[in-house]
């Protein structure tokens, strides 16, 4: 199926859930209203046409300027071959979606590590905790307003030029 | 004079200080603990062609039982708290060779937020070998360059060998 | 570290009361491929979970795309996976000629084919020969570094390099192949070929080690699709996917190569033993496309001409590339400045080490050990 095929049976099943669809981007993506995602993956990963049997890649990217952090997910068919992205997009201050792990397996440890590292809370998720920074990091370095701390404990992240 | 001249010539006078430095870096162990990259590149120089055992280097997998710590990567900070437990555990006298700019000084990761750029930070180092990754080469040229150190280490003398504990 | 939510009852039979044991592997541990760390919680020798502790070797590569440019990340790609780095080069260059829309000239690709391949070779090489390590055997992996070194000295007459290559750029290679160097690497194969035989003999059909691997921690096809297990972990459960041929990019399509599977020739569809020979197997597949690759390479340029400072226009591009630890997905944000946005990189041992947890239950402690090397996982994969 075409990204375009793929939208339309999305719209017809899930109307509201939908905000944009672009055609004409690099990989042509959708866009779904946060509290609506599970439902929607349920419909991609069941549905015998659609057939999503795989998450390859789920990424967060934090806009800075348009205050918004977005999770996009990279959705794959083995069966039929084809793929969609599906975009969410939640405001910077408290990012929260609801958690796709129980559908896909692989969202566990993808969606903890954009915890670690953007802060987005997934609601519903059995293990949310720090994946790649130890449990006691302060902060989520992958924001782009993060500022680096000066030590940790006791070891100074900075370094004089050695050259002086 | 003549007392050296009357003993045989399979005799070799020596001092006490070099014979113990010599038996101990003659047989420099070395614990098996690769963090990144320079791993692999300290894998070959343990393998077939760069062959550091000549050197009397053989891995050892537990710090309770080696001599030198090579500390072959990148060190995260995550990564440099336990780094300094393995050292506090290997026994007196203990040597570290930092091999590649990553553990000399952060190298190409100098812009991270979670690398500790220099080993020396928290532990301290004997030799710092070059290089990103140093081919076997460099680190047995390294580990040749520790020997010496190793060999100019004074045990009978007070003070100095705490010193050189240290 | 906090365990929440891997709270274990204590458990008693008749009067005797047994205890759960927690036992802490890594992060160093002479063979967990650099550094992992796991929390074992064991019954005796059974191991009741293993759960994986990463993030040691987390060096934010990813955030140092954002400072660095678009031509200044090509060294770090290396570092995402320094045992076959060149497929990393091959993503990276692939993601932001996607992005940017630059054509890559033909004798480019193939010289991009012919380098990934031996990087392949000399990453399988690794892994079969670490994972014999692993189990206890010194000798299979001396035989398999010497045939690394010879791979190694055949990239580095290529890029001057013997590990972190970064022979490729944007929009081509950086250097066109030395002369002579078709035969040097035929003169390889040649010798190589045999090896794999030798290897089998030497170790593969081993009983004691044939013995270790059967029937340890199978994977069902579902379960791995599912867990996004890719590469020769995926085959391995005998499905036959691969990027290469599947989802074709460069000029595979034009290339000829089968895509091995497991078959559970000696124990279980999916087991060690199986993702163990995928990966002997892809050694010869790969040794056929070399060869190819040498005999149809065209003349030309090797470097397509792109921008000192590349900017992409404003989007986002994802692409996917079959490395040796599988499917490899690169995903860039461009914000139309010269440097990229969001890099993310989703590599196959990431995904490997999530299934550990799912797998490891009801298996011995020494049997993690092997199902670690032969799910292949590589640490700064893993943390980036
Ligand atoms: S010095 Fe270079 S090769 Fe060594 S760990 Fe650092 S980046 Fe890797």
């Amino acid at each position: 199926m075409s990204p375009t095929e793929i939208h339309q049976r999305l719209q017809d099943q899930h109307d509201d859930a939908i905000t944009a669809f672009e055609a004409d981007a690099l990989d042509p993506f959708v866009l779904v209203k946060s509290d609506s995602i599970v439902e929607v993956c349920q419909f991609l990963h069941n549905d015998p046409d659609l057939a999503f049997d795989c998450l390859t890649n789920m990424s967060g990217v934090d806009f800075l300027k348009e205050e918004y952090i977005q999770v996009v997910l990279h959705l794959y068919s083995y069966t039929h071959r084809h793929a969609i992205v599906v975009k969410v997009n939640m405001s910077r201050e408290e990012p929260s979606m609801p958690s796709v792990e129980t559908i896909w397996k692989a969202a566990n440890w993808l969606e903890r590590e954009i915890y670690d590292l953007l802060g987005v809370v997934f609601t519903g998720h059995s293990d949310l905790r720090r994946l790649l920074m130890p449990e006691d990091w302060v902060g989520h370095p992958l924001r782009k307003d993060f500022i680096e701390p000066e030590e940790y404990h006791g070891i100074s992240t900075r370094r004089e030029s050695l050259l002086k | 004079m003549s007392l050296i001249n009357s003993v045989p010539e399979m005799v070799v006078t020596t001092k006490l200080d070099e014979v113990l430095n010599w038996t101990r870096k003659s047989s420099v162990w070395y614990m098996l603990f690769g963090l990144a990259c320079c791993a692999i590149e300290l894998m070959q120089t343990g393998g077939p062609r760069a062959d550091l055992e000549r050197f009397g280097a053989a891995p050892r997998a537990t710090p309770r039982q080696s001599d030198m710590m090579i500390i072959a990567g990148t060190l995260t900070l995550k990564m440099a708290l336990r780094t300094k437990v393995l050292y506090d555990q290997m026994p007196d006298p203990k040597y570290v060779i930092s091999m590649g700019s990553c553990s000399n000084c952060g190298g190409l990761f100098q812009l991270a937020y979670s690398v500790c750029d220099g080993v020396d930070k928290v532990i301290p180092v004997d030799v710092y070998v070059p290089g990103c990754p140093p081919r076997p080469e460099a680190l047995t040229e390294g580990l040749l360059k520790l020997q010496e150190k190793m060999m100019q280490e004074r045990w009978l003398v007070r003070g100095s060998s705490a010193q050189a504990a240290a | 570290m906090s365990l929440a939510g891997y709270e274990f009852e204590v458990q008693r039979d008749d009067g005797l009361a047994t205890e759960e044991m927690t036992l802490n592997m890594g992060p160093q541990h002479p063979s967990t491929h650099g550094v992992l760390r796991f929390v074992v919680k064991a019954d005796g020798e059974i191991m009741r979970t293993a759960l994986p502790d990463i993030g040691y070797l987390h060096r934010s590569i990813e955030k140092i795309s954002e400072k660095v440019g678009y031509h200044g990340f090509m060294p770090y790609t290396d570092r995402v996976d320094y045992v076959s780095a060149m497929q990393c080069n091959q993503g990276w260059a692939m993601v932001c000629e996607r992005a940017a829309g630059i054509e890559v000239p033909r004798r480019g690709e193939f010289c991009r084919i012919i380098a990934c391949e031996l990087g392949r070779i000399a990453s399988h090489l690794l892994s079969v020969g670490t994972m014999v390590m692993d189990i206890g055997g010194m000798t299979p992996f001396t035989h398999a570094i010497r045939e690394r070194e010879k791979v190694n000295n055949l990239l580095e007459d290529l890029c001057g390099a013997r590990l972190t290559f970064n022979y490729m750029r944007i929009g081509g290679v950086a250097w066109d192949l030395p002369p002579g160097y078709a035969e040097q690497v035929t003169a390889f194969l040649d010798r190589f070929e045999p090896f794999i035989a030798e290897y089998n003999d030497l170790i593969s059909y081993n009983k004691i080690y044939v013995e270790r691997l059967a029937n340890v921690a199978a994977v069902s096809k579902e379960e791995a699709i599912n867990y996004n297990l890719v590469g020769p972990n995926l085959r391995g459960c005998g499905f036959q996917y691969d990027v290469r041929r599947d989802e074709p990019y460069s000029i595979y399509p034009e290339l000829d190569f089968d895509v091995p599977v497991g078959t559970g020739e000696v124990g279980t569809l999916g087991d060690c033993f199986d993702r163990y020979m995928v990966r002997i197997k892809e050694l010869k597949e790969s040794c056929k496309i070399v060869r190819q690759c040498l005999d149809m390479i065209p003349d030309g340029p090797v470097l397509a001409r792109v921008a000192k400072k590349l900017k992409p226009p404003v989007g986002d591009a994802h692409v996917r590339v079959e490395a040796s630890r599988g499917d490899m997905g690169w995903y860039v944000v461009s914000d139309g400045s010269e440097f990229p946005y969001r890099t993310k990189i989703r590599t196959g041992s990431f995904s490997a080490m999530s299934i550990v947890d799912k797998l490891s239950r009801g298996i011995m402690i020494a049997d993690l050990i092997a199902l670690i090397a032969s799910l292949d996982v590589v640490a700064p994969e893993v943390d980036r």
